[in-house]
């Protein structure tokens, strides 16, 4: 009844080609990032921001990153904790070295390096597929793990290699209170959501697209696969890494090489799966639902062992959080093995329809 | 498709009535001292973090049982950190405003202990870092919250160097020896390196770092180096599952486990029980205390937790090497609050500044410590405003195949060359983070 | 020179162990098209299961005889194993057939999630020994060539000749025996085999207590050798570039992988490690494995993937 595109005329290719075509789309996406940018910052109190908050924003831009790469283009990787690395570390590096150095070129440049990184990683790809590349990417995670652990240079010769940041200011304002983080970080988000939708829209993301699906096809019919797998790995690494550094700078602040770990690769990866493969919107979804759940299980677990007069000890809950969020991904995955995403569109579809029911 | 509606509608209404379920927020118990603990029962390092929690929350029941501290009573609530810094900080951020606001953070973790200390300052919370954590944060004049109470790495370092040499016959007899340093491949393990190779810049030994990824279960190169190199004494600063593996890999190469020193992480029982007979000869430093099956406060922590069936973790467990190191932590937590109590209320619950100030000016001489219970374990510690460690004693224990027995006598690190250590490094901290020194007035308040 | 063939007998032997663990993978992968993520976990539950029943069954039935405590207790733990193989199939499996290579990678990693925890819950978190009676002091040999011998860790020859046993009791299997034929034809080609009337359901709960059998066989060494805790499951990572050396269908390449990732690991950390400060191990073993798939993409035994447009 009011989800319709009844009466909305396109007279112009350019009003034909929007993101949001449809009216209630584009006002529903403004009042959420209304919402996300004045009403959160009224609503929530601190723990909320550090804890779910700020994880979510940053992870949701690594795993859109991730999400280009796994799902747009099809070429998995288990090496994305390793790009955040280098994003960290190298954002700390310009920051540090170069007096001087505004904090959103900083995390730019991480984010940079971390391009180069995962073309160079991402040459692997032109040559093996599938599973195969998924383990060859383990490589950049332990390799990236290991220079970071020994080559003294990258933690500014720290005797304990760990590295933290403080101070950052963006133009005199700032960012030391939960609402600032979470202010820039959204800010963040936002801009790359923007520009990540709009690439997949693109030549290049029907590139990557016909990659995924066929790519001896797309080779026939003139799609370079060298020119789209790296540039694949090079949107998604730069993404990833910026992710990183914010990761390091904004919600840690102070972190070491094991922050970067195969966990967090693999962290990404059930969140672009959960989420949706080869949907931007999917990755906002894996995120929130990878970032809630354990502590939402934290919570619940506890509450519940107390109805049945049990007491749980911290090892019995951290087991049981393991046991219902590996339950719950091979239950998603059994359900709905295209994710959040598609549960999302399908109820799209049945807003378009309701009341009637078809 | 009728499946996939009756498992969304089950899944929401399962969240709605969980959330539903999650209970309010814990009204503020502004009666009782809340005391967080970070603690990692579960995940690689558990086997050793498990005693250590078990006797610091057998203390606070302890102290409990014993009335409080003047009166006030102790709150506790575990939070599990799997020793994953994002995890402890997710806890330190979901604990340190509850029941009043916390105590005091224990992060038993060197890495969490670096993302806290960035942390702590703000929320005036103070850390207590007994035998791990950042070597320069001994230095109270820059790491104002930061408390490595009774000991830091560097102690660790000198003190086993001390006993090398006295199994050489002397600092001088050091000179052209061989000594490798087998060390977990992470923060906590790399605290070890300065103060080796300081000491082998003074004593002229040489010495060859080993590193071992996390979790330290792959030590076959290493040995096999080891083997080549024939190095006089190993040191080994690991802990969790890389103990174990060490002692058996030195087992496999047939290097002798009476040449292996263990930092204080890596001299306890879960490290050397399996292998029994085959670690006989396997030395640790301890940070002043070893196992203490015979110490007043064990017995009294029989009598009145456990018996009551209150204890946490199993009987044979108390008295155990880490054991002890869990309730000496917890005690330092309760002599600062009981010290910031003498100065701001007797009976009153105490904010986290004024523990901090009780940190600071903790004076546990020997006749306090033995009234503790701690009597013939530990030695007096003092902190000053400079000096945020007290005190610099340890022995070293060596396994005889079922216990571990003291082999040595009371030695102390070498202040003339950790002090300035700590100083430049400390310096180098506060030149980073662009913060001055404390004044002799912030001493005071 | 007597160093160099140290260094290589090791590695040698760790190739052996880490090629023990990369044939559980290659079974499964090559009957089902399921790359087993879980199989790290499954070593550490099947040596846990081990573990406690050996240390359970003497407290249980009250006798002290070792020997009958550990017969028992690989028993047990082997209809463990053969249970917890039914439910993967019966609960995961049979509802994910057809899917995706990355959802079903992404669910035996939920499954590896759950098994972790489920297996600690039981089991507990603490450090648990296996006493099957291995060795544990090296041996010296060829004394007389090379002054003061060269040093062979028992355990490890031990476990290199009951990995070939077991290599060996698995190809007997495949080829002598009608289940074992029917495992191949599944993994041929899966819509032929059940046209012809081979039950892929139950071929698969087979597969899986196989893999299951070998993950327990590879959890007693390994769990003999570190003892077990939850960190064994990192092994699993240590065997992944076996399996894509070797080639993820092949199991004759899970063996020869795995001696070339062993050899190639400990030369590198022992005469590259000290150059760069050390710790190389693990990375290296993964170059190396990427080095031979730019060569042969499909690993050096493992079928060709042939795209058809």
């Amino acid at each position: 009844m009011f989800y319709r595109e009844n009466g909305q005329f396109k007279t112009s290719y350019r009003a034909d080609q929007q993101i949001f075509p449809i009216t209630q789309d584009r006002i529903a996406i403004l009042a959420i990032v209304a919402f996300a940018a004045v009403g959160v910052p009224l609503l929530v109190d601190e723990y909320l921001y550090r804890a779910i908050l700020i994880p979510f924003l940053i992870l949701s831009l690594a795993a859109l990153g991730v999400n280009i790469l796994v799902g747009y283009c099809g070429q998995i990787s288990l090496g994305s904790g390793a790009f955040m690395a280098v994003g960290a570390y190298m954002a700390y590096n310009t920051y540090i070295r170069v007096d001087g150095m505004p904090l959103i070129v900083a995390l730019l440049s991480g984010g940079f390096f971390a391009t180069l990184v995962g073309m160079v990683f991402g040459i692997p790809s032109l040559r093996v597929k599938g599973l195969y590349l998924a383990v060859a990417t383990l490589a950049a995670q332990f390799f990236c793990d290991w220079a970071f652990l020994r080559v003294g240079w990258f933690t500014n010769n720290n005797a304990s290699g760990s590295v933290s940041v403080s101070d950052l200011t963006v133009l005199g304002w700032t960012i030391n209170t939960p609402m600032d983080k979470y202010l820039f970080c959204l800010g963040f988000l936002l801009v790359f959501g923007l520009l990540a939708k709009n690439l997949v829209r693109s030549a290049i993301g029907r590139e990557w697209m016909a990659i995924r699906d066929m790519d001896v096809a797309a080779a026939v019919i003139g799609i370079r696969p060298m020119y789209a797998k790296l540039s694949a790995f090079a949107v998604s690494s730069f993404i990833v890494g910026v992710a990183g550094a914010l990761w390091g700078f904004i919600h840690l602040g102070s972190w070491e090489p094991a922050a970067f770990s195969i966990d967090r690769s693999f962290q990404l990866l059930f969140m672009v799966i959960i989420g949706g493969m080869g949907s931007i919107m999917g990755s906002f979804f894996g995120a929130g639902f990878i970032v809630v759940l354990p502590i939402f299980l934290n919570q619940v677990l506890p509450a519940v062992g107390e109805l049945f007069g049990v007491t749980i000890s911290t090892a019995t809950v951290s087991h049981a959080e393991y046991m219902v969020f590996g339950s719950l991904i091979v239950w998603f995955l059994i359900v709905e093995p295209h994710g959040l995403a598609k549960l999302w569109s399908v109820g799209k579809q049945k807003l378009r329809l309701w009341p009637f029911p078809h | 498709m009728k499946i996939r509606h009756l498992a969304l509608a089950a899944s929401v209404a399962a969240a709605g009535l969980a959330s539903a379920l999650v209970p309010a927020v814990a009204q503020a118990q502004a009666k009782e001292q809340f005391f967080p603990v970070l603690v990692y029962r579960t995940g690689a390092y558990a086997p050793n973090g498990v005693p250590w929690a078990n006797g610091f929350v057998d203390y606070i029941k302890l102290t409990n049982a014993r009335g409080g501290i003047n009166g006030v009573k102790i709150s506790f609530e575990e939070c599990e950190t799997g020793y994953a810094t994002d995890r402890g900080v997710e806890c330190y951020e979901r604990l340190k405003g509850k029941n009043g606001g916390a105590t005091m953070f224990q992060p038993l973790s060197t890495g969490i202990t670096f993302a806290l200390t960035e942390k702590a300052p703000a929320d005036k919370i103070p850390l207590i870092t007994s035998g791990y954590g950042r070597s320069e944060s001994q230095d109270g004049g820059v790491f104002k919250w930061n408390f490595p109470i009774a000991g830091t790495y560097w102690v660790a370092g000198d003190i086993i160097v001390q006993d090398i040499a006295k199994k050489e016959g002397g600092m001088d007899k050091l000179k052209g020896k061989h000594i490798a340093l087998v060390y977990h491949d992470s923060p906590f393990g790399k605290e070890a390196i300065p103060i080796m190779q300081e000491r082998a810049a003074m004593l002229g030994y040489k010495l060859t770092l080993l590193p071992v990824t996390h979790p330290g279960v792959e030590q076959k190169s290493t040995w096999l180096q080891i083997r080549r190199d024939r190095p006089d004494y190993v040191v080994n600063w690991g802990w969790g599952v890389m103990n174990s593996t060490l002692v058996k890999e030195a087992q496999a190469t047939g290097y002798p486990r009476e040449k292996i020193y263990g930092v204080w992480w890596a001299g306890a029982e879960p490290d050397v029980k399996d292998i029994g007979e085959g670690a006989k000869g396997y030395n640790a430093i301890t940070m002043q205390h070893g196992a203490e099956p015979n110490a007043a406060f064990v017995k009294e922590i029989l009598a009145k937790v456990h018996d009551k069936g209150q204890g946490t973790g199993p009987k044979d467990e108390v008295g155990s090497v880490l054991y002890v190191r869990g309730a000496m932590s917890a005690m330092f937590a309760v002599e600062g609050v009981r010290r910031a109590q003498e100065r701001f209320g007797k009976g009153k619950v105490m904010t986290g500044e004024q523990v901090r100030w009780g940190l600071e000016n903790l004076d546990l001489t020997q006749a306090k410590l033995d009234s503790l219970g701690f009597k013939g374990v530990m030695r007096p510690v003092s902190t000053s405003c400079q000096d945020h460690m007290g005190a610099n004693w340890g022995r070293i224990h060596t396994w005889d195949g079922k216990k571990w027995n003291f082999t040595s006598d009371w030695y102390q690190a070498d202040e003339q060359i950790i002090k300035p250590m700590v100083k430049a490094a400390a310096d180098k901290y506060a030149a980073e983070k662009k913060i001055n020194r404390r004044t002799p007035q912030d001493c005071q308040s | 020179m007597a160093f160099f063939l140290e260094t290589l007998f090791g590695g040698l032997m760790a190739g052996m162990l880490y090629s023990l663990v990369a044939l559980g993978f290659v079974l499964i992968f090559k009957a089902s098209g399921v790359f087993n993520f879980a199989q790290g976990a499954m070593v550490l539950v099947a040596a846990l299961a081990m573990a406690r029943f050996s240390e359970w069954f003497p407290m249980w039935f009250g006798f002290e005889n070792m020997f009958l405590a550990n017969l028992l207790a690989f028993a047990a733990a082997t209809v463990f194993m053969f249970l917890l193989a039914w439910l993967i199939e019966r609960l995961v499996l049979r509802h994910l057939v057809n899917q995706e290579g990355v959802t079903l990678l992404m669910a035996t990693l939920g499954i590896t999630y759950f098994i972790d925890g489920f297996g600690q819950t039981i089991f507990g978190s603490d450090i648990y020994k296996i006493d099957v009676g291995m060795p544990k002091e090296p041996i010296f040999v060829l004394d007389s060539i090379f002054e003061g011998g060269v040093l062979v860790n028992q355990e490890d020859v031990v476990a290199a000749v009951i990995a070939a046993l077991l290599v060996a009791a698995l190809s007997l299997f495949f080829q002598k025996t009608a289940t074992g034929r029917a495992l191949r034809a599944v993994a041929d080609d899966h819509q032929a085999a059940q046209s012809i009337g081979i039950p892929l359901n139950r071929i698969w709960v087979i597969v899986w207590c196989v893999a299951g059998i070998t993950a327990l066989v590879a959890g007693i060494i390994w769990g003999s050798k570190l003892g077990v805790q939850f960190s064994l499951t990192t092994v699993a990572l240590r065997a992944l570039p076996v399996i894509i050396l070797g080639g993820l269908t092949s199991v004759p390449g899970a063996i020869i992988g795995g001696l070339i990732i062993g050899v190639g690991e400990k030369l590198s950390e022992v005469y590259l490690g000290p150059l760069v400060g050390g710790g190389i191990e693990i990375w290296f073993a993964y170059m190396l494995a990427l080095v031979f798939l730019l060569f042969r993409p499909q690993g050096l035994f493992g079928e060709k993937i042939i795209d058809r447009v």
